[in-house]
């Protein structure tokens, strides 16, 4: 599998790393009961799924990869948070 | 039998002469030929024994789709099993054997098989070694391993080197025949970069073993000249002798190059062979198409072989596959072979064409060589002890005739070569048109040629040059015009015929696996009759072939046998690799020392010179101990270590500890959030330790972070988790909280860092840094740190200490690490200085009860390991709610506690279980177990950390250590955990 890494370009699969969905978000701390789903439940989907990817062989960005789980077609990579996007491109340009 | 090469043709080189030995007797081939070519120029017909009968087996094809003639190739270390002759390069010396045969191939004792063959029905593992079942184990699988091993691994190391290689191309053309020299030619001219990989060692593919005109000359100068365009073209990278094994996700192919498989030995500093990961913008699928067996009556006596393969042997290699051979078909194909063996002067016995009526060319064909030709008839049997000598015929009519035969020419119609097209799930489709399946829609490939069932020469060149032009363009290359040359239309008639019906004997539809037209009927009467189900319980197709001869004809007798259509039963697809691949490619150089790469830290130069033993921590090598001249026992020297630093002091590398660069505005509330225990409080010029946790409440590792600047903190995570901590850091930073302005940046291998522990370490410390740092207690006490200018470099001091003794840990720039180890040893002369390695710094944690990986071993909580008073309640951090959650706050849960055996002259040895004294031995009687242990040379007697059930509130009580593997069962006391200096004196000193 090759995934586009927006800081870095095409690269290997090998280079990254999996965590799984990337539509969790960690739930308010003031609301535990949110915490068990949050940590251990996960949908399986068969089909498009929303992603977390680290390239921790690359530039370190965690990435949203939007993936069909059937084929492996990736649809989309971007960064996981752009704010990093912005930081990173700027290092790199310095 | 003798004399079957013939006086001229060939692609073989016959000046130059190679001899060769199969089991042992001495022949002659020629450069250019395969171990299959030069056995049968020999006469040779016999080359194996089946798989499960022990049936004497021949040459069935020329490629590598070959399921019979599997042989031992090379000897010693080098030996080679089931290497497929047919696709074997001959060279000098070469010494094949076959294999599955005992004592010798002509007379094997196993093939008293063929007569208990009722036993080897389909399924015969399940329903004959089923009963009892303490049998499985002792009796029958020994038996079958015996029996059914194809052949023997050499069981030496491999002396040869395996190589890994990276390539990305805008096309790649799989196959070198017709079509994929056409569509190489077309992509490139177009501008495109194009490797084409072929597995043969001469390019061509069907054109090799055809004999037929292109533009004006003749297929192989066709092909020469092609080859020899391409590899003028600096974007074209040609690859013969490479497999294309298999398809990957994003257009990535695994190939394997065989470089030096056609050579005795590999030629210096060149590898055996090289494993290929080619990533394309677009495919040529131009695998061709495999000929497929009739199914008739004792179809795999030696002799019996595909019409192709003839054909092939008798153009390519100059050899004639016997002096008498029929042909037997159902296709227009067949009779090219009984015209060409013909027209090489081969007296053709026969041609008998299962077909009724054929096209009024090939009947004037047979009325102009005078050959023998039966029409609408069938091969029912065939005789011969180990080579075929005789054919019984049933004719038209229903009579019998037997007629002479020393080879049978196979013709049952092509099938295209259609794995590749399913390795990522790609459903073949059935063409009721061609009868085969064709392979489905792949995104970025083009099937072009037989392997999309255009099966004509004039379509494959067709066909290839448009996908080659269409792949050029759509990768940006404007791709000319390029018409394929013409060549003459053939005939290419194919009536299927699945089955030879009232055949006597054994009629095979799986050659390597022994699986007959009979067990596929009986599978379906047993009920099998998914495609899948027949597959495991037949092995229909399992084995290193495939199936790929066999498939096609084993799902046709199904639909018969169940009165369905071959489409409504389905197939199954194939998986990587199209052929079988050494483990030795896949290894590469990633053996022995070089399984992964070995980190070694800046002072492993020195640690050498002194004699240091190393042992491995993650990727890296840690100095284990030094041991002294006189010093006969690794527990001497660490004992040694341990009283010199409590005495005096020691220097210890600890370079290898994670070290991350946190900087930012935010950096204080990120630390606070990742770690339990507050460090926003944590002034500059100070050190705190601290514990992270996994959002599941766990702990995920344990360290020091040190306040260097404002805004600017260093932390140090244990040697194995500093890429899992650095991962998890990322995530909090950019995932869960990426408002933070925070930095971070691994800086491992930036910095040496050494341990000076010890009462003496100030003194020595003085000594070495002069007046650059003020090292007294009163400017730098416990848990202090700073950088500071040391002669012409940035140095960082931290008062930490793991040891329990009065330490600092110094950190210079990597590269000077060595000269700074250098220097502390002669720094501390006048205290004797010792190095002391990761032992020792073992045994003086285990002595201060400070948990290490033994007790982080991803199942603890901060309460299990004595810390549960570091989580604040005054902030939130990762892992804080799911650790209040009841399981984890239980009462009855595992806790950290020190052992001490009562006898203390008693070894203590970790992993032993603790169980209340009277318990019986009984899983739910444990209590718990020995996580750490260590002799304390300052106690003199063993010690060992555990965690134990309620452990804390135990101090005091008497367990039993239970062990029954190595010490049996040792009574031990429950203490605390901190043996040595219970109120820290030491390290504030
Ligand atoms: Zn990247």
């Amino acid at each position: 599998m090759r995934i586009q890494c927006p800081f870095c370009g095409e690269r290997d699969s090998s280079e990254f790393t999996y965590l799984g969905d990337a539509t969790v978000r960690r739930p308010d701390p003031s609301a535990p009961e949110q915490y068990f789903e949050a940590v251990y439940l996960r949908d399986n989907p068969a089909g498009r799924h929303e992603e977390l990817w680290y390239h921790g062989f690359g530039c370190r960005s965690w990435l949203r990869v939007t993936r069909d789980t059937r084929t492996h077609e990736i649809f989309t990579v971007e960064m996981y948070n752009d704010a990093t996007t912005e930081t990173n491109q700027e290092a790199a340009r310095a | 039998m003798s004399g079957h090469r013939l006086g001229k043709g060939g692609l073989i080189d016959r000046q130059r002469a190679l001899t060769f030995q199969f089991d042992g007797r001495r022949f002659t081939g020629h450069a250019g030929d395969t171990v299959a070519s030069a056995l049968l120029a020999n006469g040779v017909q016999l080359v194996g024994r089946s798989f499960k009968y022990h049936r004497p087996r021949g040459i069935l094809t020329a490629g590598s789709e070959e399921p019979n003639a599997l042989v031992e190739l090379r000897t010693g270390a080098r030996r080679e099993p089931n290497t497929r002759a047919t696709v074997a390069e001959l060279f000098d010396g070469l010494e094949a054997t076959s294999q599955n045969r005992w004592p010798s191939l002509g007379f094997d004792v196993g093939a008293i098989n063929s007569l208990l063959s009722p036993i080897f029905v389909a399924g015969f593992y399940y329903k004959t070694f089923m009963w009892p079942a303490a049998f499985w184990e002792k009796v029958y699988e020994p038996l079958i391993r015996k029996a059914a091993g194809l052949g023997r691994a050499s069981e030496q190391s491999d002396p040869d080197i395996y190589e890994k290689a990276h390539a990305f191309c805008d096309v790649l053309v799989i196959g070198g025949g017709a079509a994929g020299l056409a569509a190489a030619l077309s992509a490139a001219r177009a501008g495109a970069r194009v490797i084409l990989c072929d597995e043969d060692f001469v390019l061509g593919g069907r054109l090799n073993g055809d004999r037929r005109e292109i533009g004006g000359c003749s297929g192989v100068e066709w092909t020469q000249r092609a080859a020899a365009e391409l590899e003028s073209l600096p974007d074209v990278r040609v690859m013969r002798r490479t497999t294309v094994f298999g398809a990957y996700d994003g257009n990535t192919f695994g190939a394997v190059e065989r470089v030096s498989d056609h050579l005795p030995t590999p030629s210096p500093h060149q590898p055996r062979q090289r494993l290929w990961k080619i990533v394309a913008r677009r495919i040529v699928l131009a695998t061709g198409a495999i000929e497929r067996p009739l199914v008739f009556g004792d179809n795999d006596r030696p002799g019996v072989m595909m019409s192709s393969a003839a054909r092939t042997y008798l153009h390519r290699f100059g050899v004639a596959v016997g002096h008498s051979p029929v042909v037997f078909t159902s296709t227009d194909d067949g009779w090219v072979t009984a015209f060409d063996l013909a027209r090489a002067g081969i007296a053709v016995r026969a041609v008998i064409d299962t077909r009724t009526k054929i096209s009024a060319s090939l009947l004037s064909g047979a009325k102009q060589t005078g050959i023998y030709t039966l029409l609408g008839a069938q091969v029912v049997a065939t005789q011969g002890s180990h080579g075929l000598t005789r054919v019984t015929v049933r004719k038209h009519d229903g009579g019998m005739e037997n007629l002479k035969a020393d080879a049978l020419c196979m013709s049952g119609g092509w099938n295209p070569n259609i794995a590749l097209s399913t390795h990522l799930g790609g459903r073949p489709r059935w063409s009721d048109e061609l009868s085969v399946f064709l392979p489905s829609e792949l995104r970025g490939t083009i099937v072009a040629g037989a392997a999309r069932g255009s099966f004509t020469l004039a379509a494959a060149l067709r066909e290839g040059a448009a996908a080659g032009a269409e792949a050029a363009q759509s990768t940006g290359h404007d791709a000319p015009a390029w018409s394929a040359p013409t060549v003459d239309d053939e005939l290419s008639g194919v009536t299927p015929c699945w089955r030879i019906a009232d055949s006597r004997g054994k009629a095979f539809v799986d050659f390597q696996n022994d699986v007959t037209a009979d067990d596929v009927t009986l599978a379906a009467r047993e009920g099998f009759t998914s495609v899948e189900h027949l597959k495991r319980y037949t092995t229909l197709g399992m084995g290193t072939d495939q199936g790929r001869t066999s498939n096609v004809n084993g799902l046709a007798l199904l639909a018969a046998a169940t009165g369905r259509t071959i489409p409504e039963v389905g197939t199954t697809v194939f998986r990587p690799p199209y052929t079988p691949v050494s483990f030795g490619a896949f290894v590469g150089h990633h053996r022995g020392k070089d399984f992964r790469p070995t980190r070694l830290t800046a002072s492993h130069r020195w640690a050498a010179e002194r004699g240091a033993t190393f042992v491995e921590a993650a990727q890296w090598l840690r100095a284990q101990w030094f041991a002294e001249p006189g010093e006969t026992d690794w527990l001497q020297t660490v004992n040694r270590e341990v009283k010199s630093v409590r005495s005096s002091v020691g220097v210890c590398d600890v370079s290898t500890l994670g070290k991350i660069d946190i900087q930012g505005k935010d950096a204080a509330t990120f630390l606070d959030r990742v770690y339990i225990n507050m460090i926003s409080t944590l002034p500059v010029g100070k050190t705190r330790y601290g514990i992270m946790l996994r959002e599941d409440g766990f702990v995920m590792d344990d360290g020091t972070t040190a306040h260097i600047a404002p805004g600017h903190y260093v932390m140090s995570t244990t040697t194995v988790n500093a890429g899992k901590v650095m991962q998890h850091l990322e995530h909090a930073r950019q995932v869960t909280w990426p408002e933070l302005d925070v930095q971070i940046v691994s800086i491992t291998e930036q910095w040496a860092q050494y341990s000076i522990a010890g009462p003496n370490s100030r003194r020595l410390l003085e000594r070495l840094l002069g007046g650059a740092i003020d090292v007294s207690n009163e400017a730098f006490p416990y848990l202090a740190c700073a950088e500071f200018q040391w002669q012409s470099m940035r140095a960082r001091l931290f008062r930490v200490s793991f040891s329990g003794e009065l330490a600092f840990e110094l950190a210079v720039p990597a590269r000077y690490g060595d000269a700074t180890i250098r220097a502390l040893m002669t720094a501390g002369q006048e205290w004797g200085v010792v190095p002391y390695g990761l032992e020792a710094l073992g045994v003086m944690r285990i002595e201060k009860g400070h948990v290490a990986g033994n007790e982080l071993n991803g199942m603890t909580t901060a309460a299990d390991l004595g810390l549960g008073r570091m989580m604040s309640t005054k902030k939130d951090f990762i892992g804080r709610v799911l650790a209040g959650r009841p399981g984890l706050v239980d009462a009855n849960r595992p806790a950290l506690v020190g052992l001490k055996p009562v006898d203390r002259s008693k070894r203590l040895f970790a992993g032993a279980h603790f169980l209340s004294s009277g318990a019986t031995v009984a899983l739910n009687n444990d209590q718990g177990y020995l996580t750490s242990v260590a002799f304390s040379p300052m106690l003199d007697h063993w010690i060992g950390l555990g965690l134990l059930a309620r452990g804390q509130a135990r101090v005091g009580e008497r367990l039993r250590a239970y062990d029954p593997l190595r010490s049996g069962e040792i009574e031990v006391e429950v203490v605390s955990p901190v043996f040595f200096d219970p109120e820290g004196a030491r390290l504030k000193g």
